[in-house]
């Protein structure tokens, strides 16, 4: 009875791959440990290793196909034991064991883009947010020598979420620094850095370990400047993967904008698409202020369009309006702004016009386009990957009550995660995570639906 | 130890030779006392005086209500400043500390009454009158604070040593820490990649024995805190605080070790603060003979001006400078009190440098 051979799942978060390459082909007898296939991820170059001895009876897949999902049948082998009659199925092992992030990855060649031109007349590129944040650091080190890039596996390693890919090659081991892991100590460094007139990114594997480093963003990085009566500069961004990935249990899914936006000194951004990314970042590593930068690694891998060319800076503080609507605003931030895009779609199908705003910025907080949207709509929920208890949504719920109260024909509600450690069952995790049906449910909910 | 070079070296054998190699690393020379002129002596003596006196007066503001919150007082450790800070090339060299940090400013020559304006929250202090004891800064001296948080000043010190190597400008930076301090994680995350970069940074142990209350040996399982970069590969000096000259002959060493691109060097600094961890510390957990004793035996300020002594300068001469201590200190002391406090419009300015 054949084996199926199934496209591995070799990263938390990955949900298809390209199946790059065969290094066998039908009719070949392998052995367990041989290398069969190598297969890209949205972080890494992985060899596919056989589990199984035998035959490789049939390759169904064949190699250069892009979209391959986690699961699909790619191959079958002949089993040695051909008696055994029940079907086996064995999704083949990665040769590492792959606990997130640690990824084998090789560097790829920076592709050439096709650059469409958008309805305005600006030159646009499909960018992955991943790259469109390598671009704005290194565009930025291009243009700033006193900007420099510190953290875990940023350099040789090419980022652990590749983030950092190719900038080693390019501006060479002074600017683009491997720290140990000890993230309290490079943030302390980094900000010392910055204090004594540099330009640090320092990127953090997760936000989740930043809370070794929370004592310098908060202490050092945001008071020093008020505290020095404005002698003390601390122009440093800390940034990388922020909120949930996928099945990583509580520790390394948490979302910590509201904790760092309730800190005055400190400015803090949450972008969603590339092309935000790309502007805020440029215009965060430019700002005299400290920034807390949050990604989210579930959009890392995503593809967007980005205005081309190395002037794509934004304004920090604006809130951006993504979708316009006249019967409920929803206002988000970082990845649930695509669940609110999603419920919007949705929500349309029902007759109810929901405008979506993307707050982008979450210190300094853009208020006046999340008032003037609750003056045209007079409802307005919040969506958030995160925890409801003193979240940014109860600061928007606070802001509508403060200042929009006669605009309200319903309570602003918070749409968020559950208020719970993030479980790592499959089931309980998507429980608990927020998704665009919640925030439909909630929409309807201040119809009084 | 003879070891049979025939047989398989075992992890234990090893680790024998591990010491040897250490033994055989090259090591910082052995300090010698400075060498002072009379003129350098008389201004050791002038600028540690001034820090005694400059604080003693900082205690009794602060006992009428003029000063609030958390004072440290650098008391008795005078010495280390002095004999550290005469070393540095100004404009160049940098320099960090924690709380107790009015000694490294007056040290470097800031002026008195913006210090004491800063103590006691007023607008003219060098910090506007936001930051008060703890968070004092002078950028144009290249003096980073003052800063609040045990040990953080380790980890930005090895941070603007990063900077000085990063921009080949040739500067070294002094982080001073106590020897509280000395055992929070943060330093040996530090130690280590001050060490692994070869960061051009002195570390400096201002082991004063008493982390607030609790004693060093009660707090570390490794007293002789020299020691404590070994493992790190950061060589280590053990120097009596409390002698301006062995304290400068100190950092003439390391500074050479550190300008030479041979990475940090750490440097402990015996010394005593005779009064209280801050003004409300009653000081309990030690003897009034404790204090009173290293007072008479092992004062800095005594023990310059025996030194003086010896090059003929009479007390005439020194009664001359202590008067215009006392004059430099009331002055500072009397801008201070009288100078206004902020304006109510700075309370939100400075929060951020950029308008969003």
């Amino acid at each position: 009875m054949a084996i199926e051979l199934k496209m591995p799942a070799l990263s938390p978060t990955m949900e298809e791959g390209t199946l790059a390459k065969w290094l066998v082909k039908e009719g070949d007898i392998v052995k367990s440990g041989d290398i069969l296939a190598e297969i890209e991820t949205d972080k890494a170059t992985m060899e596919f290793e056989a589990v199984d001895e035998g035959v490789i009876t049939s390759i169904s897949v064949p190699e250069g196909t892009d979209g391959v999902k986690v699961g699909t049948v790619i191959a079958l082998i002949s089993s040695d034991d051909e008696a055994a009659a029940p079907a086996k199925t064995v999704a083949a092992q990665a040769v590492a064991p792959t606990p997130a992030p640690e990824v084998i990855v090789e560097v790829a060649p920076i592709a050439p883009r096709a650059e469409p031109v958008s309805a305005d007349g600006a030159a646009m590129q499909s960018v992955t947010l991943r790259e469109a944040l390598r671009d704005a650091m290194a565009e930025e080190m291009r243009r700033d020598d006193r900007v420099f890039v510190m953290g875990e596996e940023v350099a040789e390693y090419q980022g652990a979420y590749k983030v950092t890919q190719g900038l080693l090659d390019e501006f060479g081991a002074r600017r683009v620094i491997d720290t140990p892991i000890t993230e309290y100590g490079f943030a302390g460094i980094g900000t010392g850095a910055a204090m004594g007139g540099l330009r640090p990114v320092i990127e953090f594997m997760t936000f989740n370990f930043a809370m070794q480093a929370i004592d310098h963003i908060i202490n050092s990085a945001a008071k020093t400047n008020y505290m020095s009566g404005g002698q003390m500069r601390c122009p440093i961004v800390f940034r990388g993967p922020n909120g949930a990935a996928a099945r990583v249990g509580a520790q390394h899914s948490q979302n910590y904008a509201p904790w760092y936006a309730s800190v005055p000194g400190l400015i803090v951004i949450a972008p969603y698409d590339a092309a935000d990314a790309k502007g805020l970042l440029k215009a965060a590593i430019r700002c005299e202020d400290p920034v807390v930068f949050l990604e989210n690694e579930l959009l890392y891998g995503r593809t967007f369009e980005v205005p081309a060319g190395d002037d794509h800076v934004l304004p920090i503080g604006k809130a951006r309006i993504m979708r316009e609507g006249t019967d409920v605003t929803i206002v988000s931030y970082s990845i649930g702004v695509g669940l609110s895009l999603e419920a919007a779609d949705k929500l349309a199908e029902e007759g109810i016009s929901a405008e979506v705003i993307d707050l982008r910025t979450i210190r300094p907080l853009d208020t006046q386009t999340v008032l003037a949207s609750l003056a045209k709509t007079n409802r307005l929920v919040v969506a958030e990957e995160g925890w409801p208890v003193c979240s940014v949504g109860s600061e928007i719920l606070a802001v509508c009550m403060e200042q929009g109260f006669d605009d309200l024909d319903a309570p602003v509600l918070r749409i968020t995660n559950e208020d719970v450690p993030m479980p790592y069952a499959a089931n309980l995790e998507k429980a608990t995570l927020i998704n665009a049906d919640k925030i439909v449910a909630g929409v309807r909910k201040s119809f009084g639906r | 130890m003879a070891t049979s070079p025939a047989k398989k070296s075992t992890s234990k054998k090893a680790s024998v030779s591990e010491d040897a190699a250490r033994a055989n690393r090259e090591r910082p020379t052995e300090p010698t006392p400075y060498k002072a002129t009379k003129e350098e002596l008389l201004k050791f003596y002038r600028e540690m005086l001034l820090i005694r006196r400059f604080e003693e007066k900082a205690g009794q503001l602060y006992g009428l209500g003029l000063i609030g919150g958390f004072c440290h007082l650098y008391i008795g450790q005078e010495a280390v400043a002095i004999g550290l800070q005469s070393a540095l090339t100004p404009g160049k060299d940098s320099v960090i500390t924690g709380y107790r940090d009015h000694g490294h400013m007056l040290a470097y020559g800031i002026d008195p009454n913006l210090i004491m304006a800063e103590l006691t929250g007023r607008a003219a202090g060098i910090s506007q009158g936001k930051g008060g004891s703890m968070h004092m800064f002078s950028t144009e001296h290249k003096f980073y604070g003052g800063h609040g948080i045990v040990g953080a000043q380790v980890s930005l010190g090895a941070g603007l040593a990063f900077g000085h190597k990063y921009s080949n400008d040739g500067g070294v930076c002094l982080a001073y820490f106590g020897d509280g301090a000395s055992n929070q994680g943060q330093v040996y995350e530090s130690f280590n990649m001050a060490e692994l970069w070869k960061l051009p940074i002195i570390f400096v142990i201002e082991n004063n024995q008493y982390a607030m209350g609790t004693s060093v040996n009660r707090a570390s399982s490794e007293d002789q805190l020299y020691r404590r970069g070994e493992s790190f590969r950061i060589p280590g000096i053990q120097v009596d605080g409390m002698d301006v000259l062995a304290v400068r002959g100190a950092a003439e060493v390391a500074l050479d070790w550190v300008r030479s691109g041979k990475g940090p060097v750490l440097l402990e600094m015996k010394t005593y603060r005779y009064r209280g961890h801050s003004m409300s510390d009653p000081a309990k957990y030690r003897s009034r003979d404790e204090v009173q004793s290293v007072r008479e035996n092992s004062d800095p300020i005594e023990g310059c001006k025996a030194y003086l002594a010896e090059l003929g300068v009479g007390d005439d001469e020194l009664k001359v400078i202590e008067k215009e201590i006392r004059t430099i200190v009331n002055g500072a002391a009397d801008f201070a009190e009288t100078s206004p406090e902020p304006d109510l419009s700075e309370l939100y300015t400075d929060v951020l440098v950029e308008q969003y």
